[in-house]
């Protein structure tokens, strides 16, 4: 192909216009019309198609408790918050930027400055009932402290139950055992996205 | 003395008959939902025992547990009724219907009919057409709309397919000459050519698909379609009563595909090596997974189409297939 053929914007060539079926006339028509409808090889070709669905046997259940999918880093679920890979601090600098951008205004934060005159955050919570998950909160923060896990299990008996701080700050046993993961960042491709890049359709 | 045996023999078999028919009925369900899965690239039921073959037990358990809730409206005995008519009647039809070829028991010779009456044809289409009093007294007595509209339909849709099905049964009993099944069976024993369905292609299609009808498998489910009337004359129903419906709809499968094998494809003749005892269990398999395989393939027909391929096409072509039998007779 070339660029001309790009800068072609008539595509009427390619479509089929469909005039729609004439209304029959006299009764040979009609009964004509009655035995084209009544006699279709249609109806083999659909069961020849899952005929040959059932033997090639190509599955496509996931065994959900079982087998689970690879969430895409772009997912967006409860959030996290991350600690500083060098000292174990909380990475939130308390700045309360995400307080101030979040949409449904869920975030709710309570800082103090400690004895050592540092800002500390002591409360932070997201009211999940709110939260519409729509990222802006980790987009803006600037030390990448609050970020979206890949957590999509979180039935609970409270919803309250997963938007504490204690609940959403890696604990300090998971960080020392370096199981703290790192947020890959918004657009970040998943581990198994080579399985499904595929050859693009276009003819280019 | 004699009679007595006779009386006996005829108790055992019928609950051997009820029992397996029942079981199987059972067990085809599990099938339908493997084989529907299968074909739409699914597992079906994989959780209760190995490959989920134990679901039936499960949804046994379910079925029998489960909170029987008579509507307030409802005309309570006539609504207790329906279901029962249901599936006595989808048991009844098979009393006269023979499943495999005679043999011996201890010396005992057994014919695996309940009873080989010589109007078999007549008696099966008889007692099965009165299992519309199934739908049509469950719908009415529901109080409720969707139901109602169930029941219409299966009166309309039953009225449309007995007269196909009687209308292109007639021909092959024309070529017989006899109404019982055992003899229709005979005469076809010599051989996969002498099958009635080489003789006969128009009235075998023609009591195929009013056997489709008649289970009200798709495409002609119409009188319980969910799309259109929720879940027709058992929308009301829960529990045991609704799986009194569905044990019934089960055996009407299974009480056609016997009847369309013996009929048209050879009955319990041996084929070549095959006994003919498997040959006739080959048979309803088949039919039976012919029956999900269509359901899995084919989309569903309106009522108003339903009533015109039956009464413009159907009906004219099994009319005009008794007219060709006769002139070939004389
Ligand atoms: S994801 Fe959106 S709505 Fe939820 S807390 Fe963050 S900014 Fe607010
Ligand atoms: S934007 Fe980040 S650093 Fe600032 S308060 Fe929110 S979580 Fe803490």
């Amino acid at each position: 192909m070339e660029l001309k053929d790009f800068n072609n914007r008539n595509i009427a060539p390619g479509y089929i216009f469909f005039e729609g079926e004439k209304a029959p006339e006299n009764g040979w028509q009609i009964f004509k019309r009655i035995v084209k409808r009544s006699i279709k090889g249609e109806l083999f070709v659909g069961l020849w198609i899952v005929f040959r669905e059932m033997i090639r046997f190509d599955i496509h259940t996931v065994q959900y408790p079982a087998e689970k999918l690879e969430m895409s880093p772009r997912y967006r679920a409860i959030h996290k918050l991350l600690r500083l890979f060098e000292s174990g601090n909380e990475r939130c600098i308390g700045c309360g930027l995400c307080e101030k951008i979040c949409i449904s205004n869920c975030i709710r934060m309570d800082t103090h400055v400690d004895e050592r005159s540092r800002k500390v955050v002591s409360e932070y919570s997201i009211n999940f009932g709110r939260c519409i998950f729509c990222g802006y909160c980790a987009e803006v923060c600037p030390e990448l402290a609050i970020v979206h896990g890949s957590e999509y299990e979180n039935a609970s008996e409270q919803r309250a139950h997963f938007g504490l701080k204690e609940d959403m700050l890696t604990p300090l046993d998971t960080f020392k055992a370096k199981q703290q993961q790192e947020f890959p960042g918004f657009g970040a491709l998943s581990d198994n996205a080579d399985e499904f890049v595929k050859k693009t359709p276009l003819a280019y | 003395m004699n009679e007595t045996a006779v009386v006996i023999e005829t108790i055992i078999k019928a609950v051997i008959v009820l029992s397996v028919t029942a079981g199987m009925g059972a067990f085809a369900t599990w099938i339908e939902r493997k084989v529907l899965a299968f074909m739409q690239r699914r597992l079906g039921p994989m959780h209760v025992g190995p490959y989920g073959v134990l679901q039936l037990a499960a949804d046994g358990i379910k079925l029998f547990t489960k909170e029987d809730i008579i509507p307030q409206n409802a005309v309570k005995p006539i609504f207790i009724l329906a279901p029962i008519i249901a599936a006595t009647t989808a048991f009844t039809a098979m009393a006269a219907v023979p499943y495999f070829p005679e043999f011996t028991l201890f010396g005992y010779k057994i014919t695996p009919i309940v009873s080989d009456i010589n109007v078999a044809v007549l008696y099966v289409m008889g007692v099965a057409s009165v299992g519309v009093y199934g739908p049509l007294l469950a719908g009415m007595s529901s109080s409720n709309k969707w139901s109602l509209l169930g029941a219409a339909r299966a009166v309309v849709q039953m009225l449309s397919f007995e007269v196909v099905s009687g209308l292109s049964i007639l021909a092959p009993i024309m070529m017989i000459g006899s109404l019982s099944l055992i003899d229709i069976n005979d005469y076809q024993s010599s051989g996969v050519t002498s099958w009635l369905i080489w003789k006969q292609p128009l009235a075998f299609l023609l009591f195929a698909m009013a056997g489709f009808m008649e289970t009200n498998r798709s495409p002609f489910d119409t009188i319980e379609f969910e799309a259109e009337v929720v879940s027709g004359y058992a929308t009301e129903y829960s529990g045991m009563r609704w799986g009194l419906f569905f044990v019934g709809e089960y055996a009407n499968m299974i009480t056609v595909s016997v009847l369309v094998s013996i009929i048209f494809m050879g009955g319990y003749n041996p084929i070549w090596f095959i006994p003919g005892a498997l040959a006739m269990l080959l048979k309803v398999s088949f039919w039976i997974f012919l029956f999900l395989w269509v359901r899995a393939a084919w989309p569903h027909i309106r009522p108003d189409q339903l009533m015109w391929v039956c009464w413009k096409v159907l009906m004219p072509l099994a009319v005009i297939n008794i007219v060709i039998t006769g002139f070939a007779l004389v």
